[in-house]
This record gives structure tokens, C-alpha cells and sequence, in this order.
């Protein structure tokens, strides 16, 4: 049961990850490109939050619960909780640059950009 | 040794969102794809509801949901506007629906 | 490179990463594992700091300064993402027409509208005891005000968003993340160390200086993300730009 079982969130992490690098790698849309890269940015989340689960743990919160009781590990949380909010104004960044690039060169697409520049 | 109840509850969420992840990447378009990453946000957020992980669902369903679909629709609506030039912009078709 | 080279290429990179990420996954503990060192120092500290939400005592206290460094990542942004939307001198700015809006989505808008920002301010300020603060808070109170978006129009939401007096409320708020710190150095302990009495475990006060900079991160991230859509949305709403295909700039 915990041989490969115990693996799958791991494994699903690291398949979002390639997913959304496939998605970089082939896109013909700066702002197709933008979502592929926030798809992949949440592998990071699903990988931090898989490892940091613990059996049978509550969240780590004990304002209503004994402060005995067994809980999840909140450090992985607290990295991810950050990384989330500061990850979506990464995201705002890129796109008012995908904007920008838009205003200059017309397209957005990344092929017809590197055309341009001859 | 057994998984629990809520171990098979996060590997159903966990492969929900491989599906979403993946379906978000090869949808091409990116207004549809904005519209698969507000569901992928919501995937994500019922995951980490059920890794005992409140604090982080939180954010990711204000972030995950709402501001990166929108941020993403009102770029796409700004190049749009470009592309058409000569769009007077007095008729606004508004697209409030995006807006949650 | 042609398109499919570069497909080519990534696959067989791919690969070798699913090869290597496969072997290491091996070597982790296995999910559900019960072995979590960091996680149980961490509460043991939070508890020590008297501390219900162990999360915020991570983010504010025991890892304030990463938090720092986050929290400047994110004022970074906001500035770069204003400088690169600034309209330009070939730009028009429009009023954006009234939009009908159906009668009940208004009602229902106008009704939300208090009842969400609320509940930003209540997530925020209950940071330190359940789940909730700085960051989610001040997401929920960006985005609750732009319910006015849907319930009228773009010029209600301009109405009641006081973007410049924004512009600066952030700013300030990442100010006061450093000056906190100072207390720390003031008292003789180290830079944001929490030096503020700890209070009652589980009382709106207890956390010492988390609760404070709980507060800043909110209205930091609240006035961030509000900056940034404001931003976005004058550029897609009320922005009418003149492509150039020509060159220009070419220095």
C-alpha cells in the first residue's frame, strides 16, 4: 500500500510541472504563456502541501483545538501561503510586460517577436 | 496500514487537479484558458482545504479564482482594443461576467 | 531553432527531469509521513509565543524577515507593473460608457459590497488566531471593493477608489514592515524579534508584534492588488491606444 501510493502527490506535482513547461515551451500566446507558467508555479504548492501532511494531523491552528493535538506541518504552509499572493503580482508583472509588448510590436506572439528582431 | 478517509479524499483532488492542470495548458486560447485556471484555483483550494491547510486555501481562492483570471481577461481585452483601432470604445460590451 | 526542435529538445529534457525527479521522489518521506522535524519545533515555538495560528507565527515572527523579503517582491511588482502601465503620450484616455447592469445583480452587488469588505477586515485582523491574515485578508479586501465593478460601472469603482491616496498607503504599510523591525533593535534583541508582550494565548491581542504586522502586510496587500487592477483596468477599459507598427525608439 505505501510503496508507490505513498509517491502519487509527489508524482502529480512534478507532472503539473512538466505539463505546464510543455505548455511554455509550445505556446504561440505571451498570455497563453503567463497561465502556463502560474499551471506550473502550483506544482510548487501541491509538492510543499503533500510533503508537509501528516496522518491523521489537523490543520495547524489551536485557537479551537488542545494544543496537544497532532497537526499537519505548518512551515510548508507558510511558504506556500506567501508564495501564492506574491506569485499572482509576479504574474500582474509579466502581463502588463506582455502589454507593453503588445503596444510596441503588435503581436504577442513569441515566434513573430524573435522574427522581428532579425 | 490503511489510508484514511481523508488520504483517498486528497489523491481524488490531487488527480482532479493533474486533469485541470493539464486541460488548462492545452486549452490554446487564453480567454478559455483563464476560465480553466479560475476552475484549476478552485481545484487547488479544495486540495488544500483537505491537507488540513485553511490558511493556504484562503489565499489561493481569492488569488487562484479571482485576480489572475480577471488580470488575464483585462490584458487580453487591452490587446484586443489594439487590435482593433478603430473601435470607438463608446459601446463597451461589458464583461462583467468575468468578474469573480 | 524551428518549432519542432524546440518541442524535440524540451521532450528530451523533459524526460531526463521526470527520470531524475522520479529517482529523488523515492528518497522522500512518503505522504502522510509522520516525520516532520521543522513542523513540530515550529509549534512548540508558536505555542512558546502565544501564538493560535501557527501559520502567522511562521510568516511574522519566526520567519518575519523572509517575509520581508517576500513582502518587497511584492512591492516590486506593484512598481514595475505601474511603471509599464503608465498611459503614454500616444494613449487617449475615455470615459467609459454606462453600462446597464440587471437590476438584481446591483441589488445583490450593493448588498455584498459591506458584508465582503467586512469580511476582509475581520480575516485579516483574526490572523493571529484563526485561519486567515495579512495575505488572504488583503486579497479578499481588494477584490470585495471591485464588486462595485459589477454592481454599477467602471466610473462608480473610480468614485470610490482613491488611487493615488493607494499609491501611498502602500508604500507606507511596506515601510512599516522595516520600522517594526526596529523595535527589535531598540530593546537590544535581534531585528524583528518579537519583543511586544505576548498576551493571552487565544485574546485578539495575544502574538506580541504578529498581530502588528499582520496589519501592515493586510493593508499592504489589500492597496497592492488594488493598485495593480486599477492599473489593468484603466488600461482595458478606459485606454485607447494607437498601435505602432512603425519603429520608434530606435536608439
Amino acid at each position: 500500500m505505501s510503496g508507490l501510493f505513498g509517491l502519487v502527490p509527489h508524482l502529480v506535482a512534478g507532472w503539473i510541472l512538466l505539463v505546464g513547461m510543455y505548455g511554455l515551451v509550445t505556446s504561440r500566446n505571451l498570455v497563453h504563456a503567463v497561465g502556463c507558467l502560474a499551471v506550473a508555479q502550483s506544482a510548487t504548492y501541491v509538492l510543499l502541501l503533500s510533503v508537509g501532511f501528516r496522518r491523521g494531523g489537523t490543520a495547524p491552528v489551536f485557537s479551537d483545538a488542545s494544543p496537544h493535538s497532532v497537526v499537519v506541518d505548518p512551515v510548508v504552509q507558510a511558504l506556500t501561503l506567501t508564495d501564492i499572493v506574491v506569485g499572482a503580482t509576479v504574474t500582474a508583472l509579466l502581463l502588463a510586460l506582455v502589454m507593453q509588448l503588445h503596444k510596441r510590436h503588435a503581436t504577442v506572439d513569441p515566434d513573430r517577436l524573435n522574427s522581428l528582431r532579425g | 496500514m490503511n489510508p484514511d478517509v481523508t488520504e483517498v479524499l486528497a489523491l481524488v483532488v490531487l488527480l482532479v487537479v493533474a486533469v485541470v492542470a493539464t486541460v488548462a495548458v492545452l486549452t490554446r486560447d487564453p480567454a478559455r484558458q483563464a476560465v480553466v485556471l479560475a476552475v484549476l484555483g478552485l481545484t487547488l483550494a479544495l486540495l488544500f482545504t483537505v491537507l488540513q491547510a485553511p490558511d493556504v486555501a484562503l489565499s489561493q481562492l481569492g488569488v487562484g479564482t479571482a485576480i489572475t483570471p480577471l488580470l488575464i481577461m483585462l490584458t487580453l481585452r487591452r490587446i484586443r482594443r489594439g487590435d482593433a483601432p478603430d473601435e470607438t470604445g463608446t459601446k463597451e460590451s461589458a464583461p462583467e461576467g468575468e468578474d469573480r | 531553432m524551428s518549432r519542432s526542435a524546440r518541442v524535440r529538445l524540451f521532450l528530451g529534457a523533459a524526460a531526463a527531469i521526470a527520470v531524475f525527479y522520479v529517482l529523488a521522489c523515492t528518497g522522500l518521506p512518503h505522504f502522510g509521513t509522520a516525520a516532520h522535524p521543522y513542523g513540530d519545533r515550529a509549534v512548540a515555538a508558536t505555542l512558546r509565543q502565544h501564538t493560535a495560528n501557527t501559520v502567522s507565527s511562521i510568516n511574522f515572527d519566526q520567519r518575519a524577515f523572509d517575509t520581508l523579503g517576500e513582502e518587497s517582491i511584492l512591492l516590486g511588482s506593484v512598481l514595475g507593473a505601474t511603471a509599464l502601465l503608465r498611459r503614454t503620450d500616444d494613449e487617449q484616455e475615455f470615459t467609459p460608457g454606462q453600462v446597464r447592469v440587471l437590476p438584481s445583480t446591483r441589488l445583490f452587488g450593493t448588498l455584498l459590497l459591506p458584508v465582503a469588505l467586512l469580511t476582509g477586515v475581520y480575516i485579516v485582523a483574526h490572523g493571529q488566531l484563526s485561519p486567515g491574515g495579512g495575505f488572504q485578508g488583503g486579497v479578499v479586501l481588494a477584490s470585495a471593493l471591485h464588486l462595485a465593478y459589477v454592481a454599477a460601472d467602471y466610473r462608480s469603482l473610480k468614485e470610490i477608489r482613491p488611487r493615488e491616496l493607494l499609491d501611498g498607503v502602500d508604500a507606507v504599510a511596506a515601510g512599516a514592515f522595516t520600522t517594526l523591525g526596529l523595535a527589535g533593535l531598540i530593546t537590544g534583541a535581534a531585528y524583528l524579534q518579537n519583543v511586544l508582550p505576548l498576551g493571552t494565548f487565544n485574546t485578539l491581542s495575544s502574538g506580541g508584534l504578529v498581530p502588528v504586522i499582520n496589519a501592515a502586510v493586510g493593508v499592504e496587500v489589500a492597496s497592492g492588488v488594488i493598485v495593480l487592477l486599477a492599473h489593468f483596468l484603466d488600461q482595458a477599459l478606459a485606454t485607447r491606444g494607437e498601435r505602432t507598427t512603425t519603429e520608434r525608439g530606435s536608439s
